[in-house]
């Protein structure tokens, strides 16, 4: 079943036509991986699933985009509450200058929640859900910045899982950390599906053929391709898609 | 050696000096008015009515007008130049409007000081009725330091990394939110710094209270902040070129409990500033 589902999309940036046309289904607890070379647009997209675009001045956007049934761009649509649906990773680690336990409960305070024991329950929560908790449960009064970037990159995880998002959009989670840091994110990513729609950007090919189901190849803002993550690993139909994922340009 | 050791003997050299010749002078100032001064500091200068046309006694009226005036201008200025910064980093649409409106501010930081008296003597003095008060000069000294406030709370604004707002608001934080919660306290250092060096303007401008607040002689305390009241610059002035036989130590005296003031109010805002820091790194 399709979680998100985007037809005709088009995003302007200024006079800069960044996506075009992409049409796109988004399967519910499956991870969707994002791949293409730098500036393809495939970061632009996954911003405009939680409206983060709408922060950039002169950004324009056609098309329709739904999750569920409801079309996020329209004009009554509620955009806190569309990002407490969607929740958001990004490429480089950045926790709140605030203890750990504070960046955890940082979204459901703002969401209303007071009462000590509440947060408590959830931030352990998040924390086990991001196989963090066990690393930093003596620990939760610190500052977060003394975490490593791994351990920094899955409190922003357990961070965002705290909404209880029903959808969460990695932003090239690992590329700022080191191949063991990468590799437990990686396993998380995995574990996460099971509760979880995840959408990735990432730029190693390996990553997207490990962790995703699904597979989508941008080019020059345009979708060249998406399917599952093994014919397009094996069997791509577009000669751009299998030079990509060959290795031969990009 | 070669020319281009030489050249870096040179630069250092002269560095070096100019850097000194800065501080000298200062050093100077400070070290001249505390030795000149240090003799006439006593409990009574600093706690008494000034007696025998000022010529003898203590400046407490002077002092406590001062402080009146000092915290009357921060509390008025530091609400209003953060509440601009914000709009103006947060949320105006950056473009030819807000271009104008940061070349008038800081335009605005280049008017003398007598000007501002003049302004405020005009607009709160006279035609709001408020009178030679405490709050007209507080008034006028808040729009003084206004530019000062907005210019460093703007840049503290700027420094906050954009991805604590892109963190907050994809996490269905409001953008009011995110100021409070995220931008402010990380600024806070910033516009506190801000806020220390309106306090130097404040406490050590002449002119504008002059105009607005400056009694010449009133050996009482101001019971309200319509009353008119002493401040220490103005009394600085007029006991060293309007009153004749004046002990030289008075003058002194006064510079240097000013200058403590002023010291006073740095130590109490730098102790607020390293508290924000230090949460921001917790």
């Amino acid at each position: 079943m399709s979680k998100i589902s985007v037809k005709d999309l088009n995003l302007f940036y200024g006079d800069f036509q960044a996506l075009k046309n992409i049409t796109l289904n988004i399967e519910e607890k499956k991870v969707t991986a994002l791949i293409g070379p730098s500036g393809c647009g495939k970061s632009t997209f996954l911003r405009s699933l939680n409206r983060m675009n709408d922060l950039i001045d002169g950004v324009k956007i056609k098309g329709d985009l739904k999750l569920e049934e409801q079309d996020i761009y329209q004009k009554d649509v509620d955009v806190v509450a569309l990002r407490r649906r969607v929740g958001m990773v990004f490429q480089k680690p950045n926790p709140f200058p605030k203890s750990i336990y504070e960046n955890v409960a940082y979204g459901p305070r703002r969401y209303g929640i007071k009462t000590r024991k509440q947060l408590d329950e959830i931030v352990e929560k998040s924390l086990k859900k991001a196989a963090l908790w066990e690393e930093v449960k003596d620990r939760l009064s610190k500052s977060a910045l003394g975490l490593s970037g791994g351990q920094q990159q899955r409190l922003c995880i357990a961070r965002a899982l705290a909404m209880e998002p029903e959808v969460l959009l990695m932003d090239e989670p690992t590329s700022a950390l080191d191949p063991i840091a990468t590799a437990k994110i990686e396993e998380l990513i995995v574990e996460l599906k099971k509760e979880y729609t995840i959408v990735i950007v990432t730029h190693s090919m390996q990553q997207a053929a490990r962790i995703s189901d699904e597979t989508a190849f941008f080019l020059m803002g345009e979708v060249v391709e998406v399917d599952t993550t093994q014919k397009i690993f094996t069997k791509p139909r577009d000669k751009r898609t299998e030079d990509y994922v060959t290795g031969r340009f990009g | 050696m070669t020319k281009k050791q030489i050249q870096e003997k040179i630069a250092f050299t002269v560095l070096t000096m100019t850097m000194f010749m800065v501080v000298i002078p200062t050093l100077l100032i400070i070290g001249y008015i505390i030795y000149k001064g240090i003799g006439t500091i006593s409990w009574e200068f600093i706690t008494a009515m000034p007696r025998k046309g000022m010529r003898e006694g203590g400046i407490l009226p002077a002092i406590v007008g001062t402080i009146y005036l000092v915290m009357g201008t921060i509390i008025l200025a530091l609400p209003l130049g953060v509440g601009s910064a914000i709009y103006l980093t947060e949320y105006a649409k950056q473009g030819k409007v807000t271009r104008l409106i940061r070349l008038a501010i800081m335009n605005l930081a280049g008017v003398p000081s007598v000007v501002y008296g003049l302004f405020g003597l005009g607009l709160f003095v006279y035609f709001l009725n408020i009178g030679t008060s405490i709050l007209a000069g507080a008034l006028t000294l808040a729009c003084l330091i206004l530019p000062v406030v907005i210019t460093a709370s703007e840049e503290a604004l700027k420094s906050v990394p954009q991805s604590y707002r892109e963190a907050s608001l994809a996490l269905g934080a409001t953008k009011l939110q995110t100021i409070q919660k995220v931008v402010l306290p990380f600024a806070m250092p910033g516009i506190l710094t801000g806020a220390i060096l309106g306090i130097g303007r404040a406490a050590g401008e002449t002119a504008p209270i002059l105009l607005t607040v400056a009694a010449f002689f009133l050996p009482r305390l101001p019971k309200s902040i319509f009353d008119q009241a002493m401040a220490l610059p103005y009394h600085l002035y007029i006991i060293s070129t309007q009153v004749p036989n004046m002990p030289q130590g008075i003058q002194y005296g006064t510079a240097l409990t000013l200058l403590g003031l002023v010291s006073i109010f740095f130590m109490l805002a730098t102790v607020i500033r390293i508290k924000f820091k230090m949460a921001n790194r917790a």
